[in-house]
């Protein structure tokens, strides 16, 4: 156990905008919710998946709805205490321990709000080791964990249970709720005991990996440091490549922001060029018509200036960058995993190959 | 007959443009009570053409006052900010994420009430009328005169600020009052930052605007006078009293303006090389490209409509060493340090005349020099910089003003043409001078029982209806930026719009105000 406060959420939401790969919202206003929250409440006590009792009720928790929304109409800060209400009163327990679904900029960090706020420890996890778009690609869905029952709430007071058959129901009616609510909701989702967080179904040390790799980048920087070389190495992960995005082509697609960006190369890449295909994260990388990295690895696009994480939202002609691929976690490089979130889940006809197979050290 | 003048950290410029014609420029250092230099620089133009004052039809000024008050903290008024969302937004309350000192210097005076509005229009709650008059009382009693309000998605529905903007007017009938829609765009953080520096420099907007009416009178100019906004676009000074703001970052955007007017070109990359640094900039329909992430000011993040300039630390006062040159330089010392000057530091303007790219000072202090190596980095730092900003990858033209320009030969790679007009050192000035007017609108537009086509045209005609408020000849305004972008996870619906119209100033109808 150990308490977080606010100078270490700044280095987790530069770590899980990395862990991001590119998606899971914005991450200037879930590091300023999470520091506010700390601010008014007192830093939040994060433990290890093995100090969580076997009986506990870890319920996780985060933000659904509209980027463009959600920087408008800001949280009142205390749906959360209702969703959590809601869901307590559903199932006739209360939570004892939230934890996060994603590493995203707003989602790794939206979990810090309802544990300052409910008192209740956070569980230094998440459910996939990066972010992924639809509410069933998540690692507990392979363990029988379901994502319902699950509650919505808003500022005003309003709250819903949806207790479904399936997690295409679940998608479809917290998404219509969701935008009844004004298109921003808290959510407290795939309730779980202590025994099946233990057994697999979240990602142990997340956070604190987030945590890690923020502070590799901020300190290598000011030590005037190779930043990329750096997450590189903590990640085991692969310099793909090196350019100047060249186009970004954005569109919307049945409410996904699909995109695809190009990244001519420089340096030793220079007469290559990389393709970068997009929903909500970056899904796959192509050089010169080759794949080179695929979900459900991590596909990050760092500044070549200074190292930060770049979310698909800021990708734009001219920016210097440097991609790199890390392996995700192992979990989902079963066929059972692959089947959910694999190439093939998102349309493309490829195999998917780990990208330290693809490039041996 | 038209007058430009750029208020510099270092220098005043200014113009006398006719038409489309330079008649005179002036170059004087700035001075502290800023009057003075403004009127050093006015007297010369006067003295330097055979124009009578009376001919002066208006007075463009671009100053940095208003920036530079926020980035140092001085003369900023106590400000009350009230932000009506409740029972939303209270995660995050007004002024959350600002410097500490820029904090305490404007009092905290903060109220989070009522109101605003969902993304579709609906209320998130009604306006307590109560709530805002005690509001009003507590400000009123901490002698507050200066308040921002701010709600919920005002730029698609503005009632509530001015319904609020109402109560808070009847207790404090003597205090200005800023309304965030009227000032940014969608972003309550960002739109409330830049409503709320917009309401602390207005007591100075209005000491400035006093200083600047008495420097025309001082020479004796009776002509209606505009201030430069970042957009590109003029404001009238009693506009200029009440969104001091919207003069932020102006700097760059008349010099850009300047240098497509200078060269005739309306697409084109454009270099500013002043003492220190090179700003690149790109122009779109003569207009320069907005930045499209968020812009901080003083350390407060804001979204203002900022064009996208990138700087490079590559000046004429820039330090040589080696073939490295920069980021440290002389700065306005420059003709007292440079080598050709007489000086004892090597210079990137001395690198220029060892080459005979200019012809300044005393070139035999220089001679022996071999200035190759670090005048090509020069040029490939600013190409690769010119490159970083295109929008496509085909060669475009370049157009390079301000008084480094020296610095560069007679081509670029990645340009089709590398364009040094004439009057490049004050191309500033020029860009204020020859500004147009323009009406901006930005909002979220439910599609439902409508067509995007009819919804983009409504919102063009509300810009062009801006444009003409603003002073625009009627006839004669355009639509120069349509924007629309699906807001996404919503069921289809709902599209983000955002056009802005221009056209030129009308000066008859303002009219020359004759002296009496």
């Amino acid at each position: 156990m150990r308490l977080v406060g606010e100078a270490e959420l700044e280095d987790i939401a530069v770590g899980a905008a990395i862990l991001g790969t590119g998606g899971g919202g914005d991450p200037y206003i879930g590091k300023l919710l999470a520091q506010e929250a700390v601010r008014r409440h007192g830093p939040v006590e994060m433990v290890e998946v093995d100090e969580v009792p076997d009986d506990a009720f870890v319920v996780p928790s985060a933000m659904m709805g509209a980027p463009t929304v959600m920087v408008e109409k800001l949280p009142r800060g205390t749906e959360v205490i209702r969703a959590f209400e809601a869901l307590g009163n559903y199932v006739g327990r209360r939570p004892t321990h939230t934890t996060s679904i994603e590493a995203g900029g707003l989602n790794s960090t939206t979990p810090f709000v309802v544990a300052a706020q409910l008192g209740i420890p956070l569980v230094d996890a998440d459910g996939m080791g990066r972010a992924f778009p639809e509410i069933q690609m998540i690692i507990a869905t392979m363990h029988g964990v379901n994502a319902t029952p699950m509650t919505l709430a808003d500022e005003k007071g309003n709250s819903a249970v949806i207790d479904t058959i399936d997690n295409s129901w679940t998608e479809r009616l917290a998404r219509t709720l969701t935008v009844d609510f004004g298109a921003t909701s808290m959510i407290a989702l795939y309730p779980m005991t202590g025994k099946q967080l233990k057994a697999g179904a979240f990602v142990p040390g997340t956070i604190s990996l987030a945590e890690e790799l923020g502070r590799l980048v901020r300190e290598t920087r000011a030590a005037h440091g190779d930043p990329v070389a750096a997450v590189v190495e903590r990640m085991n992960a692969r310099r793909l490549f090196a350019g100047k995005i060249v186009d970004v082509a954005r569109r919307t697609e049945a409410g996904w922001a699909k995109a695809e960006a190009q990244i001519a190369g420089t340096g030793d890449d220079s007469g290559s060029s990389l393709v970068l295909q997009i929903q909500n994260e970056h899904l796959v990388a192509i050089r010169d018509g080759e794949v080179v990295c695929s979900v459900p690895d991590l596909i990050v696009v760092m500044d070549a200036e200074n190292g930060g994480p770049i979310t698909t939202e800021e990708l734009r002609y001219g920016l210097r960058v440097i991609v790199i691929g890390a392996p995700c976690v192992p979990a989902w490089r079963t066929d059972e995993g692959l089947a959910i979130v694999g190439p093939r889940y998102f349309g493309y006809d490829i195999d998917f190959v780990p990208v330290e197979e693809r490039f041996p050290a | 007959m038209r007058i430009g003048v750029d208020v510099g950290g270092t220098n005043t410029d200014a113009v006398l443009v006719d038409g489309s014609s330079v008649v005179t420029a002036a170059k004087t250092p700035t001075t502290a009570d800023v009057t003075s230099g403004i009127v050093t620089a006015l007297r010369t133009l006067v003295d330097t053409s055979d124009v009578a004052v009376e001919q002066v039809q208006a007075v463009m000024i671009g100053t940095t006052h208003f920036t530079n008050a926020v980035v140092e903290t001085r003369r900023l008024a106590p400000t009350g900010v009230v932000r009506l969302g409740l029972p939303a937004t209270e995660a995050l309350p007004p002024m959350v994420g600002w410097p500490e000192p820029l904090r305490q210097a404007l009092g905290g005076h903060v109220h989070l009430c009522h109101g605003g509005h969902e993304f579709d229009g609906r209320t998130i709650a009604p306006l307590d009328r109560d709530e805002l008059r005690r509001a009003a009382a507590d400000l009123a009693a901490n002698g507050v005169t200066t308040v921002a309000i701010s709600s919920v998605f005002s730029p698609v529905n503005a009632a509530a600020e001015q319904e609020a903007a109402g109560v808070l007017a009847e207790e404090l009938p003597t205090a200005a009052i800023s309304l965030s829609h009227e000032i940014g765009r969608i972003g309550l953080l960002e739109r409330e930052n830049a409503t709320i520096m917009n309401a602390c420099l207005r007591d100075l907007a209005r000491h400035i605007v006093a200083a600047f009416r008495a420097a025309l009178v001082e020479i004796g100019i009776d002509a209606p006078v505009y201030l430069s906004q970042n957009d590109g676009t003029l404001m009238a000074v009693d506009y200029a009293e009440r969104y001091p703001v919207a003069t932020f970052a102006s700097g760059p955007t008349n010099s850009m303006r300047g240098a497509a007017f200078l060269s005739d070109l309306k697409d084109c990359a454009v270099v500013d090389i002043g003492g220190t640094t090179s700003d690149v900039g790109i122009l779109q329909h003569g207009f320069p490209r907005e930045a499209s992430i968020a812009v901080e000011i003083g350390g407060v993040r804001t979204n203002f409509r900022m064009p996208d300039v990138l700087s490079l630390g590559i000046g004429g006062g820039s330090h040589v060493n080696g073939s490295e040159v920069g980021p440290q330089s002389v700065g306005y010392e420059l003709t007292s340090q440079a080598l050709v000057f007489g000086g004892e530091t090597l210079t990137a303007t001395d690198l220029a005349v060892a080459a005979g790219l200019a012809d300044i000072g005393d070139p035999a202090r220089v001679a022996g020099l071999e200035p190759g190596a670090a005048l090509a980095r020069i040029e490939e730092r600013i190409a690769e910089t010119v490159d970083r900003m295109k929008t496509s990858a085909d060669a475009i033209p370049v157009v390079v003003v301000g008084g480094g320009s020296i610095l560069l030969g007679d081509s670029l790679p990645g340009a089709s043409e590398l364009v040094k007009p004439e009057h490049f050192a004050v191309a500033n000035a020029i860009g204020a001078a020859i500004a147009q007017v323009g009406g901006e609108v930005d909002k979220v537009v439910a599609l439902e029982g409508t067509t995007r086509e009819a919804a983009l045209e409504q919102a063009k005609a509300e810009a062009i209806e801006k444009a003409v408020a603003a002073g625009a000849e009627p006839d004669a305004v355009h639509v120069v930026d349509v924007e629309d972008v699906p807001i996404t996870y919503l069921p289809g619906n709902a599209t983000r719009v955002r056009v802005k119209a221009v056209g030129q100033l009308d000066l008859g109808r303002f009219g020359v105000a004759t002296r009496g």
